[in-house]
């Protein structure tokens, strides 16, 4: 018999490293992935796609040598509903009919029972174009050289003020300026973008598929299919790695299959090779932020601008959300007096840029973290003193006006942070033995923090429902249409119904993402899933219980025997035994949409990440020696998945900053390969240190706070601070390649007349 | 030219077993692998041999079945992910990847365990930077690959399973 009541008992299940639900199948080879899946007559589909940046299409032609009446074709034409992909806005067509706004936009679809053949009759369709100017570059686009999207080139804008900036200037000893830039981010999830759809008049469509969002495909399906919400089913196979990539463009290869099943009548697959898959759809946005800092002469922030730009490719897609977790993390942890953000996501004619880890955040904190050393270098304090009189206490508030009521430290987390990482006898050490050879070294930080679930009222239109069920057999099983892509939502789920319930691990089962089998828990973004899902889980787990002990079936105490018997027994005699939980947002939460203040999020985790680097100075290459990533997330619940996230983040974050680079060319990335696109291998990296603080929240699942995009935001500001600190160069700009580095080096070499810092005055 | 085109008899040995298929010479060992013989724990990431998520052991050599003609593998011995626990007993790299936090999405696992099988039957006993370089030719973009060195290490000590 297990007390129940006690949240974190000597027998708890949560906070203990139990396997992974999938984890067997997946170390067998048996879990089934998208391409994994054969349906008898099934065919095969392609994509014809534009060449052109912008344009409208003249004529299309299919060409000689092929048997085209063998294929079906899909084209604008055939679509039933809404030529959109549903999303925010309305404004991305599922299919080009004349306009093309991006290089890779579909205009045609193909099928054919064989794959093989396929490719052959892509290249053998013809498409004139009358091409149009376009634009490339967010400063193009604000300019306004065309316009490309609406008025002005503007999918979105937002200001946030706080204090009287227009005040401070006066005021300040020191007026620091800076711009910073990031570039595009493949997310290279090693799994492409595939699905399968199958449609028949008596149950509509069905789609299976590579995906964050089941729900979000099914909005877009029955707007594209003018299908009511029972003839669209989406299902979820196993995932293989999404990261933000698969939240929004499933919806569009789920169309496009869709498309092709309704025409041809028979299943159909659609599943990228790795190059279409790259050039075609969603990356990072690309971004550029610009800080105007009044500091006082004792280093302390009173106040400043900042300006926040994003580059938005060619439709609104996620952009403004985007956009909204970048402007309200561009403070950082600190504490702003005064401050006023101004934030834009402009339109370019490139793919439309999308969801990655992070979220905004990793662009406009890896300025703020890069700013702050260079505010040090002026205030003449270390990178140590000048975030410490700065960080944001209990009882201040942040630059949307939220108080922050945890009780966190961050003097302290700082403080462990550079114990661990032995960071001040390593700088001194550093800065002796750099005098001489041809390997220079430095070691930077990087203090920031993540808001956890949807920003603002976001959970509140969102209304997230889970359901928990006893089974006739008496196993529980919980129904959400949260995926698990590789962090642990099964896993971490099962556990918090299992703690709940008070029954073992092994009791607890979750059902495969259907949107005909589960509620709608909302997407599966934003770090809210184990935070806001999971105390959704946990409440729906306590009303089972409730039920049946109501009912009379089970006592107040039981063995996982008698519980299961009390689930059999009350589902035999009363029928399906489901428990249902909606979100409802706490008391006292005030947010403006218009005014953008209040509180932003529910709870945000918080971190400080040292990173120790070698600059070569023969191949000018950067590598990272030593990683220690300390960090504030609530509670963990499951100690080897947790410290899994950060690793993986802090993995992607090097890549952000010394490997991967998109290159541009005409707005079509032309190293579409993982030949050419490089990320870090396990040669690559240094140790990843992992540390967690553990403080509680009232408002997560057992205390727990989001997790999985936290890590992605500090590791490139500590990396470049760390390059600055070897070199004495202060690079603005990841990816921060070799040859960077190189021409940096030459500049200074050719005008080593003395230096003032950067943009001080 | 035509006997390079022409559809033909293959044998091989896969997971123990001697298998015939009726294959194009050209066609990959990955898509004999996964479309005829159903054994699809071997997984296309990049269809170029870059990232290694394909990776199958051929006569005890890791390749990357993606750039394999089938015809290279007539006659040869090729075990898959499926053949490494052919019971429900894991075997104790599949046992420590489940540990160890090893598989994430799971998509780069089955290629990952059969580089680190390949790596430990040269090496049992690897040093930590003799298993960073074993690994390093199979991408995994969940782990930031900590665990799966330690998964690999645990598997090396005998403290799986």
């Amino acid at each position: 018999m297990r007390d129940t009541d006690n949240a974190m008992n000597a027998d708890s299940i949560v906070g203990m490293p139990v396997p992974r639900k999938e984890g067997r199948d997946k170390v067998t080879g048996r879990a089934k992935y998208i391409d994994d899946m054969e349906l008898p007559g099934m065919l095969y589909g392609a994509t014809v796609r534009s060449r052109i940046p912008r344009g409208k299409i003249r004529n299309i032609t299919f060409g000689p040598g092929i048997a085209w009446d063998e294929f079906v074709v899909v084209s604008a034409k055939d679509i039933p509903g809404k030529n959109c992909v549903a999303l925010i806005s309305d404004d991305q067509p599922c299919l080009a009919e004349e306009a093309i706004n991006h290089p890779e936009e579909p205009i045609l679809l193909l099928a054919h029972s064989n794959r093989h053949i396929l490719p052959k009759a892509v290249e053998a369709v013809a498409i004139e174009y009358d091409p149009l100017p376009a634009l490339f570059t967010m400063e193009a686009s604000e300019r306004c050289e065309q316009v490309i999207w609406g008025t002005d080139n503007t999918f979105k804008k937002y200001l946030v003020e706080k204090g009287e900036v227009d005040s401070v200037w006066a005021k300040a000893d020191y007026i620091v300026e800076g711009e910073y830039a990031t570039g595009a981010q493949e997310q290279l999830y090693i799994e492409n973008n595939g699905v399968i759809a199958s449609f028949d008049g008596e149950h509509g469509i069905t789609v299976w598929g590579s995906l964050q969002c089941p729900y979000y495909v099914h909005k877009a399906l029955m707007k594209l299919c003018n299908l009511p919400e029972d003839k669209v089913r989406v299902v979820q196979m196993e995932t293989g790695g999404a990261f933000g990539g698969k939240e929004d463009y499933p919806s569009m290869i789920a169309a496009h299959a869709a498309l092709l099943a309704i025409k041809s009548g028979k299943p159909v697959k659609l599943v990228y090779d790795r190059m279409e898959d790259m050039t075609a759809t969603t990356k990072r946005h690309p971004s550029r932020t610009r800080h105007r800092t009044a500091v006082s002469r004792d280093g302390k922030i009173l106040g400043g601008e900042i300006e926040f730009v994003i580059d938005g490719g060619a439709y609104a897609t996620l952009s403004s959300v985007v956009l909204s977790r970048g402007t309200i993390h561009a403070g950082g942890p600190y504490y702003w007096p005064n401050v006023r953000i101004r934030a834009k996501a402009v339109a370019t004619n490139a793919p439309p840029h999308g969801a990655f880890r992070g979220f905004g955040a990793p662009q406009s904190l890896f300025a703020m973290e890069r700013h702050m050393d260079r505010i040090a270098a002026t205030a003449g304090l270390s990178p140590v003193e000048i975030r410490r009189r700065n960080f944001l206490k209990r009882g201040e508030t942040t630059t949307t006006d939220q108080v922050i009521h945890e009780a966190i430290d961050l003097d302290q987390l700082l403080e462990r942070t550079l114990t661990l990482s032995g960071y001040r006898a390593k700088r001194e050490r550093f800065r002796i033995e750099n005098q001489s050879g041809m390997r220079r070294k430095g070691i930077g930080i990087a203090a920031f923090l993540h808001g956890a679930g949807f920003t603002g009222s976001g959970e509140r239109y969102l209304a997230s429902v889970v359901g928990v069920e006893g089974c006739a057999d008496g196993r529980v099983q919980v129904l959400v249409s949260s995926t698990e892509f590789g962090q642990g939502t099964n896993t971490v789920l099962c556990q918090i119904a299992a703690e709940a319930l008070g029954l073992p691990y092994d009791a607890i089962t979750i059902a495969q993402p259907d949107t005909q089998q589960v509620p709608n828990s909302g997407p599966t973004v934003a770090s809210r899933t184990v935070m806001v899902v999971g105390k959704l889980v946990e409440s729906a787990a306590r009303g089972l219980r409730q039920t049946l002990i109501a009912s009379g079936v089970l006592g107040e105490k039981y063995s996982p025997d008698e519980f299961r018997a009390a689930c059999a027994r009350r589902v035999a005699e009363r029928g399906a035994l489901k428990s249902w939980a909606r979100y409802e947002a706490p008391s006292g939460i005030f947010w403006d949409d218009e005014k953008y203040r209040g509180e932003a999020y529910a709870a945000y985790a918080w971190a400080v990440y040292v990173a120790e680097v070698t600059v070569d100075l023969n191949a000018y290459s950067v590598t990272v020696d030593d990683f220690v990533a300390l960090q504030e997330v609530g509670k963990v619940l499951h100690p080897v998945l947790a410290r899994g996230q950060i690793t993986g983040g802090v993995a992607q974050g090097i890549g952000f900053a010394l490997y991967e680079k998109v290159v541009w060319q005409d707005g079509r990335m032309v190293n579409g390969q993982m030949t050419n696109y490089i990320m870090p291998t396990s040669a690559d990296l240094p140790p990843i240190r992992v540390y967690f603080e553990e403080l509680g929240n009232v408002h997560g699942a057992f205390g727990a706070k989001g997790i999985g995009e936290l890590p992605m935001d500090g590791p490139a500001p500590a990396i470049v601070n760390a390059v600055e600190d070897a070199l004495g160069i202060g690079f603005s700009t990841i990816p921060l390649l070799p040859e960077d580095i190189f021409q940096a080096m030459s500049a200074q070499d050719q005008e080593s007349s003395s230096l003032t810092p950067q943009g001080s005055r | 030219m035509s006997s390079t085109r022409a559809h033909g008899e293959i044998s091989l040995t896969v997971n123990g077993e001697v298998r015939t298929v009726r294959a194009y010479p050209m066609e990959r060992l990955l898509d004999v692998l996964r479309r005829q013989l159903g054994l699809t724990g071997a997984k296309e990431g990049c269809g170029e041999g870059e990232c290694g998520s394909c990776c199958v052991l051929m006569d005890g050599a890791l390749v990357n079945s993606c750039l394999v003609p089938v015809l290279h593998a007539q006659g040869a011995k090729i075990l898959t992910v499926e053949g490494l626990a052919p019971t429900e007993q894991l075997h104790h790299l599949q046992q420590a990847f489940l540990e160890c936090g090893g598989a994430q999405c799971g998509i780069c696992t089955p290629g990952m365990i059969l580089a680190a099988w390949y790596l430990l039957s040269k090496k049992p006993q690897p040093t930590h930077e003799e298993v960073k370089e074993g690994l390093a030719g199979n991408f995994c973009r969940c782990t930031g690959y900590s665990q799966i060195l330690e998964a690999v290490t645990a598997a090396a000590q005998g403290n799986a399973g």
